[in-house]
């Protein structure tokens, strides 16, 4: 075990004040801007974390409404993700896609959302149907936007209707206006429209932070992968940054909504906005947690020096870092791109935190790149991050490992409206395919997608945002690209189907789950798809050992999605949970759980909302939305056992060179978990029978999470699971089920 | 021999914590150890020597996602 040291003498000298302006043609913007509808409101705080109404605005009749927030809704939604999952159910029918003008998109922060006292609780949940699935999305996002839309009176916005010109949707929490404006001439990319917004609407300097604007980039207009931009003013570095609503597309269809931003200028935040229940325990929970913090991160992450970027190292350790397309799981240039690298890039003079209060303070900036390639070439800019899964998926996924060049995808990404996620794995899966001739120069039109050719890799990315040549294919993501090399005869459908990592329609993120059967169920059996925010069980059930039996396993898949889904619905972070945890975490039971920080969560609902519960409360409150969202992947179509299928990449080795990578491994496996002899048979004989054994694996978990879930084999929740959780309330849910039981 | 997580690992004299740490390259710094069902804590991995034959639990916390 070897613990980095920070060192302040190796951070790089580079001015974290200076980067190119845009702001030479606001007025000009401004003074192109229209009216389109305006109308007065009446502001308001929370009352022990809501506010209890919720706005609705139509972008193509322009209609503005307020509906009221009822018991019911807190009741079994509690907020966020749950709101959203509400109010997307009411808005669509099982016929409805993603660019349909009924389909929704659904901003909510959550009753706890907002508070300053604690780490992590600036997020918002952001809730569609996706362009990527054709189910419900939820993307959990930092930033100014969800806690300000609060603060100004609403519990969540819901944006439905498709509207013929660019607008903005303006909301001043500080007037009391709504204003819907047409926008013809403001810019695209995120990076720029961001900064031009915040000081068009902020009344003076003192006004900026209170400002914070959605928005995407040009990518989002031509591609199904598009991310939405959540900003926030930084006022240290004098500069508008940015965390990310990023998967499913949810970007792709704010912009075939032809919204251009949603701007709001909230009050200025103070730290009893929620008006809790009880502030005095939110305060001593807050104080304690924050001397966690600081007398434990040196020694433990150093989650506030590194950000999430110091896992790079530790997955390469364990076999874990994505290489090649999800082939291999370390590689020897890993240390260009890892933590030791990313201490002494980034700016480390200030405190980066992404909401008020957050002393974990993550959020990592790269200051002072000039770009390269592309639009903004000879630009100064600085990049978010990057974070593990940007480091592992534009990295080492792609095989790149030239840190400049990584920031300059990261800094495209995130201003053309890309998932830097559903990006890396798509641009993975298509160098692999480059590499077995699946695809060839002239099929990409001229790209040499080899790994590691970041300047090719930059130029798809560009054609993705200018809607041309390979880069438009690209932007289809890895479902639709299977779909279509196989329609064109370019290659095996096995192979094709075996090596694209998506389930549900969504790429996988990146983590290896190969060797860990918990995980392959942690990503595919999700409701979303392979997204890592349900349950990351590799340590337990890989290293650890912790999960021998299908059951272990199962009871793992009930816990942990169920727990992490409640940050969703409240406005937490995952990360203050278990990226510190307190000094005698070891001597607790079930310390994988930590089990103080689990009070501490319990702790802060019931002094914000009132509301006493339990851990076992908390569990049931997720296990309602869960469950809801369960039944409505299955209303639109999905949802079923068939759906929750695995790419084999992700359940064992594909290719010769994958199982010879780890030969001494899988031959051990045939020996004392199959009872088999390998010895005389060829590598493709092995291979055949890992995925007999791999394949009957996933199988026999799917049935035992089912069962641990309260749900069929076939992955629909039973009758008597919905009464448990008092869903059958909904008539509409009863009815979806019945039809599949 | 000793029994690390579940797997066989070579045993030598007045081997430690640490040295299995290394020998196993668990490099993750949040770690709950037990050495025959006793916690060994982080301040002791250096000095707790461990016996032959024992059955040593490297718990790694979640953390990652």
């Amino acid at each position: 075990m070897s613990q980095l040291v920070f060192d302040p003498s190796k951070v790089m000298s580079i001015d974290h004040t200076k980067r190119t302006e845009y702001l030479d043609g606001l007025e000009a913007i401004r003074a192109a801007h229209k009216v389109l509808k305006e109308i007065a409101y009446t502001p308001s705080l929370p009352d022990k974390g809501y506010t209890n109404r919720s706005l609705y605005v139509n972008v193509d009749t322009l209609e503005i409404k307020e509906k009221p927030v009822t018991q019911q809704m807190k009741d079994v939604f509690i907020g966020g993700r749950g709101f959203g999952l509400y109010h997307l159910w009411n808005a669509v029918k099982p016929t409805t896609r993603w660019n349909d003008p009924e389909n929704e998109i659904i901003i909510s922060p959550g009753p706890v959302s907002g508070m300053t006292q604690y780490a992590g609780t600036g997020k918002s949940l952001v809730v569609s149907l996706s362009p990527q699935t054709d189910i419900p999305i939820d993307s959990n996002v930092g930033g100014f936007y969800g806690p300000l839309l609060k603060f100004s009176g609403f519990d969540a916005l819901e944006l439905q209707g498709k509207s013929e010109k660019d607008i903005i949707l303006f909301i001043d929490g500080q007037k009391g206006i709504i204003r819907i404006e047409e926008a013809p001439t403001d810019p695209v990319d995120s990076h720029v429209l961001a900064e031009i917004l915040t000081h068009m609407y902020a009344e003076n300097e003192a006004d900026l932070p209170n400002i914070s604007v959605v928005s995407t980039g040009a990518a989002a207009e031509h591609s199904l992968i598009g991310m939405l931009n959540f900003s926030f003013y930084d006022r240290r570095r004098k500069c508008v940054r940015f965390k990310q609503a990023g998967r499913g597309g949810i970007g792709t269809v704010f912009r075939n909504k032809r919204i251009r931003a949603l701007v709001i200028r909230g009050p200025k935040v103070a730290g009893d906005m929620n008006h809790p229940a009880d502030p005095e325990t939110i305060a001593k929970t807050g104080i304690k947690y924050h001397k966690e913090i600081r007398e434990n991160d040196p020694h433990q992450c150093m989650m506030r020096r590194n950000g999430t970027a110091h896992i790079v190292e530790i997955m390469d350790a364990y076999d874990l870092l994505p290489v090649h397309n999800f082939q291999f799981g370390s590689h020897p240039d890993v240390h260009k791109i890892d933590s030791s690298y990313w201490q002494q890039r980034c700016t480390q003079v200030t405190v980066d935190g992404c909401w008020y209060g957050c002393s974990m303070a993550c959020a990592k900036g790269a200051d002072g790149l000039t770009v390269q390639t592309g639009p903004y070439k000879g630009h100064l800019v600085s990049v978010d991050g990057p974070e593990y899964e940007n480091a592992a998926g534009l990295g080492s996924n792609c095989g790149v490992f030239d840190p400049d060049y990584l920031l300059e995808l990261n800094f495209y990404c995130d201003t053309y409206g890309i998932c830097t996620i559903t990006y890396g794995t798509l641009t993975a899966f298509v160098m692999e395919c480059y590499q077995r001739g699946i695809l060839n120069r002239e099929r990409t039109g001229g790209l040499e997608m080899t790994w590691g050719n970041a300047k090719d890799d930059l130029e798809m990315m560009h054609q993705m945002a200018r809607g041309e040549g390979f880069g438009k294919i690209a932007g289809m993501g890895v479902k639709k690209m299977k779909e279509y090399f196989i329609q064109q005869g370019w290659g095996d459908a096995q192979l094709i189907n075996d090596i694209g990592m998506e389930n549900k329609g969504l790429e996988y993120s990146q983590y290896m789950s190969k060797e860990s059967l918990a995980q392959q169920g942690g990503y595919a059996l999700t409701n979303k798809g392979p997204q890592h925010d349900e349950a990351w069980l590799i340590f337990m059930d890989m290293v650890n050992k912790q999960l021998p039996t299908f059951e272990d396993k199962a009871e793992a898949l009930y816990y942990f999605p169920l727990f992490r889904t409640w940050f969703g619905l409240n406005g937490f972070c995952k990360l203050p949970w278990n990226d510190v945890v307190p000094a005698n975490n070891s001597e607790q039971p079930e310390a994988h759980k930590v089990p103080e920080h689990v009070q501490n969560y319990v702790d802060l609902f019931s002094a914000t909302t009132g509301i006493k519960i339990s851990k076992e409360d908390l569990i049931m409150q997720s296990a309602k939305v869960y469950n809801f969202q369960r039944v409505f992947n299955i209303r639109m179509g999905k949802g079923l056992r068939l759906h929750d299928a695995a790419p084999y990449r992700s359940l064992g080795p594909v290719t010769k060179e994958e199982y010879e990578s780890r030969a001494e491994r899988y031959d051990q496996q045939i020996i004392t978990e199959m009872g088999l002899d390998p010895a005389g048979n060829t590598t493709e004989e092995k291979m055949a029978m890992h995925r007999q054994w791999r394949t009957g694996r996933f199988s026999q978990l799917m049935d035992a999470v089912y069962t641990r879930r309260g749900w069929t084999l076939d992955g629909v929740p039973t009758l008597a699971r919905l009464q448990e959780l008092g869903l059958d309330a909904f008539p509409e849910v009863v009815e979806v089920v019945k039809q599949h039981l | 021999m000793l029994l690390v997580n579940e797997e066989p690992l070579d045993w030598h004299e007045g081997m430690t914590v640490r040295d299995v740490l290394k020998a196993r390259n668990y490099r993750f710094p949040m770690l709950v150890i037990h050495v025959n069902d006793a916690l060994v804590k982080k301040l002791d991995y250096d000095t707790t020597t461990i016996p032959d034959g024992a059955v040593v639990k490297v718990i790694h916390l979640i953390s990652g996602g």
